[in-house]
């Protein structure tokens, strides 16, 4: 892992508390959805939170952010409160949603947090809209917009991609690529192969590959891609190379892959990489590391409190914004 | 008072929407520089120029997804779906994201999109091209359903549409474009959820929308100068939200209802007035509510199969004989 030169000590301590608390919030999730507190379907980030962190911390907060139904990492790297998460996750009244949504359905409006969306490809044509008005109305926003390599396949994606270049609009399309669209390892469903960001070519985007379990990798990439994207050139493709340690869903017993494939990747654990960095290069001691890693735990044990306290929703609520 | 088409009422409403309001910008596929596949927007690029008046390319999914992001953020995206028909390519942003947004996000976010879009047969395009799709987004919550039938009707509701917050599917039937109809120059809206009473009568309500309002007409027609009977003419305006009060008084009058939609009988949204009739009206009726709608096939080509198959004010006056005896 290189380190990129303007790497400063309050920007390593974040990117690793951030990291560290998106593994730690879905690790506590995963226990709660065991114990039926946490109910649906739950989508664990487990092993990606590098292009989560790596790529919202470049962003300003008139940007947009919008990804998929695996969803917890990019709100809490967006800066929304843990407790309004778990709590929406447990189906309570001060969740994020009133607890309409649910774990795939995260929405923080006052962060342009514009949502967790879990139809595979949903999001894509959104984030174009998105763009389209900052566009529009002349304003410097840039979208970032997360999908999986699943969602490559689905005609929305490529929709999307064409009519974003063909307008110029400001989209970085950051592809997590982590090698399976739920059970589906990618080379048996994608034509182009696992190496996904040549489909970019077809529409004249400019893209590139990027490891996705070194944060300070997407961040340099993320911050490149601004770079272009604010001049009004158009839209930008990122492909973070990924995987996740979980399966698909709590639901998932993953017998479609090999526990040593997963061995490998563990090696490229994104905190645990970064990890050895900050301490070589002295952002960090045993002791802050430490410090951090009881901060997160207080934050988690916090947000689970919370969310048990509160109240589920009224019933009254029931009918309550279906319509403006 | 002055006359004018369906045609010139939409693209009056819409120029106004653009004069008043600079978050409404118009896209679509050809709506531009073609002047709109039914001509509804002739002129309108020349007036407002590409950044208003947006042609997209043929791709129905990021066309009504982009209008809902744009929405999100703030403007008044106006989408035009060329037919109903091509709308099944954008259900997943209709049904999934513009109809739920708000409700999943506990408004912190609203979709105030207008999408126009053209429904119906009759002019032998064919299985593909002719359908009525409106039924089905007027089932789910979160869309509101706009189906005039007049002329006055297409201006007033389009401009309360414009006022709404809401996702609104607004349908224009295909054979109605060069409709005349009366519409004065004073101002004036027609909401949403208020069904219009066409013609009074005491012996059979016959309740239509869109398209099938002529015909609901021409078979009160057929009733009053052959078998002497009136029939009162209900045209529903919207189908979501949906004016049942209306329905419910003139049946308490009529005693006898019929309901005529241009879609398959066979789940049609005819089914859930009929429904609610029998249930809010039920001491009120001497027969069952009949429904005239398409036969259960796909739409046929040829110019005597397409007209057996949809309906016809034939086919009303024989289903009102058939059931009451009348």
């Amino acid at each position: 892992m290189k380190v990129a030169p303007k790497l400063e000590k309050t920007q390593a301590v974040d990117y690793y508390s951030q990291m560290l608390l998106i593994r730690r919030f879905e690790e506590a999730s995963a226990r709660l959805y065991m114990q039926g507190k946490i109910k649906g379907f739950l989508h664990l980030y487990i092993g990606e939170e590098a292009i989560a962190v790596g790529s919202i911390s470049t962003l300003s907060e008139q940007d947009y952010v919008i990804t998929h139904y695996r969803d917890h990492g990019h709100a809490l790297a967006r800066g929304m409160d843990p407790k309004v998460i778990m709590a929406e996750l447990f189906g309570k009244a001060t969740g994020s949603s009133g607890g309409k949504g649910g774990s795939m359905h995260l929405f923080d409006a006052s962060r342009n947090f514009m949502g967790g969306y879990a139809i595979v490809g949903g999001q894509l044509p959104i984030a174009v809209g998105l763009a389209l008005a900052a566009k529009y109305r002349r304003e410097d926003r840039t979208v970032l917009c997360f999908f999986g390599d699943g969602a490559v396949n689905e005609g929305e994606f490529h929709e999307s991609m064409n009519l974003a270049s063909v307008w110029q609009l400001p989209v970085i399309f950051m592809l997590e690529n982590n090698l399976y669209g739920m059970g589906s390892y990618v080379e048996r469903t994608h034509a182009g192969g696992k190496d996904i960001y040549h489909v970019a070519d077809a529409y004249k985007i400019p893209a590139a590959q990027v490891d996705g379990m070194d944060v300070l990798a997407v961040r340099e990439a993320t911050e490149e891609a601004l770079k272009r994207v604010r001049t009004g050139s158009g839209p930008v493709f990122i492909e973070a190379m990924t995987y996740r340690f979980r399966g698909h869903s709590m639901a998932d017993p993953v017998a479609y892959r090999e526990s040593s494939e997963l061995d490998q990747w563990r090696k490229e654990d994104p905190i645990e990489k970064f990890k050895v960095v900050a301490l070589r290069e002295e952002f960090v001691t045993d002791d802050e590391l430490q410090g951090i890693e009881a901060g997160v735990q207080a934050t988690v044990e916090a947000a689970i409190r919370f969310a048990e306290e509160s109240p589920e929703p009224e019933l009254d609520t029931l009918h309550d914004n279906v319509y403006a | 008072m002055p006359e004018m088409t369906m045609r010139e009422a939409i693209a009056r409403s819409l120029r106004e929407g653009l004069d008043g309001d600079s978050r409404v910008f118009l896209m679509g596929e050809d709506v531009g520089a073609y002047d709109g596949a039914y001509a509804v927007t002739r002129g309108f690029l020349a007036d407002y120029g590409p950044e208003r008046i947006r042609d997209t390319p043929i791709a129905e999914s990021v066309l009504v997804g982009s209008a809902v992001g744009a929405a999100m953020a703030g403007l008044k995206p106006i989408v035009e779906i060329m037919t109903i028909n091509f709308s099944l390519l954008a259900m997943d942003q209709i049904v999934n994201n513009a109809a739920k947004l708000r409700y999943m996000s506990n408004g912190q976010f609203s979709v105030p999109i207008v999408i126009r879009t053209v429904t119906g047969g009759g002019g032998q395009l064919g299985a593909t091209h002719s359908q009525s799709f409106e039924g089905w987004f007027a089932s789910v919550p979160g869309l509101k359903v706009a189906v005039p039938s007049t002329p006055y009707d297409a201006l007033g509701l389009l401009r309360s549409a414009l006022k709404d917050d809401n996702p609104i599917i607004y349908a224009e039937h295909a054979m109605l474009y060069g409709m005349r109809g009366e519409v004065p120059d004073e101002w004036y809206e027609v909401p949403f959820g208020q069904a219009a009473i066409r013609r009074p009568g005491s012996d059979v309500t016959i309740v239509a929308y869109s398209g099938t309002v002529r015909i609901a007409l021409e078979a009160a027609e057929t009733m009053a100068s052959s078998k002497g009977r009136e029939a009162e003419v209900i045209d529903m305006r919207t189908l979501r939200p949906l004016d049942l009060d209306t329905v419910i008084e003139s049946v308490k009058k009529t005693n006898r209802a019929v309901v005529v939609e241009e879609a398959w009988s066979v789940g049609g949204f005819g089914a859930e007035i009929a429904s609610a009739i029998q249930a809010q009206a039920f001491d009120h009726l001497d027969g069952p509510v009949a429904r005239v709608g398409s036969l259960d096939v796909p739409v046929p080509y040829a110019q005597n199969l397409e007209a057996a198959v949809l309906p016809s004010s034939q086919r009303v006056v024989q289903a009102i004989e058939d059931t009451f005896g009348l």
